[in-house]
């Protein structure tokens, strides 16, 4: 059994700018519904929860380590624990690399201050066997 | 299309050095684009060209340079044209 990490940091304003930019195409392209509907606040989308959840997808894909596979942001998903604990789940082209190289449990963690979101992730894999990833 | 895309990258990629300095070939990520950066390009690129980059695009490979950029833009037209 071996371990992997992944972490990435990211500056909250530069997802303000993308929204205030892209708006809804940004949304579709980058996050699934359940992720959006964990950042929507009365005040709109908390641009700070979404670069959490974007720093996660990011820690998320170097701990996976495609090389030429496509990986749309959207088959990474962060989903929220009622008690505030997040997880990743993973679809698609995500879960295949994942099962591939025998990933069989991530952890995530999110933090935020100071106007950046940074997210760690951390996997548990035999390199080449299969396995069943959440 | 090269122009083009110079001028997008300029306008989304955030990058710390002058766009117009960098080559067809240069590596955009080591120039200084982040990854969140290049999702911008990629949406802007979307915009400006009316296209779609499918899911097998979706990798670094495909957005590290103009001229990367520039050969997936070429792919999907041609596609579209069949």
């Amino acid at each position: 059994m071996a371990l992997r990490v992944g972490t990435d940091l990211v500056l909250v304003e530069t997802v303000r700018g993308s929204l205030d930019t892209h708006a809804e195409h940004y949304l579709e392209r980058v996050y699934t519904e359940r992720e959006v509907e964990d950042c929507r606040t009365p005040d709109g989308i908390d641009a700070e929860r979404l670069a959490g959840r974007f720093a996660a997808k990011e820690a998320t894909l170097k701990v996976l380590r495609p090389r030429e596979e496509g990986i749309p942001w959207n088959a990474i998903e962060v989903l929220r624990d009622p008690s505030g604990w997040v997880e990743v789940e993973l679809s698609g082209p995500a879960r295949t690399l994942a099962v591939d190289a025998g990933v069989s449990e991530l952890s995530l963690s999110i933090s935020h201050e100071g106007g950046f979101a940074t997210a760690v992730v951390v996997a548990s894999c035999s390199q080449g066997s299969a396995a069943s990833v959440r | 299309m090269h122009a083009e895309i110079r001028q997008i990258i300029t306008q989304h990629g955030r990058l710390p050095v002058d766009v117009q300095t960098l080559s067809d070939d240069a590596d955009l990520y080591e120039a200084g684009m982040t990854s969140h950066a290049s999702v911008n390009v990629m949406l802007g690129l979307e915009d400006h060209f009316d296209i779609e980059f499918p899911d097998r695009m979706l990798k670094r490979s495909v957005f590290e340079s103009i001229n990367a950029i520039a050969a997936a833009l070429s792919e999907l037209r041609e596609e579209a044209a069949v």
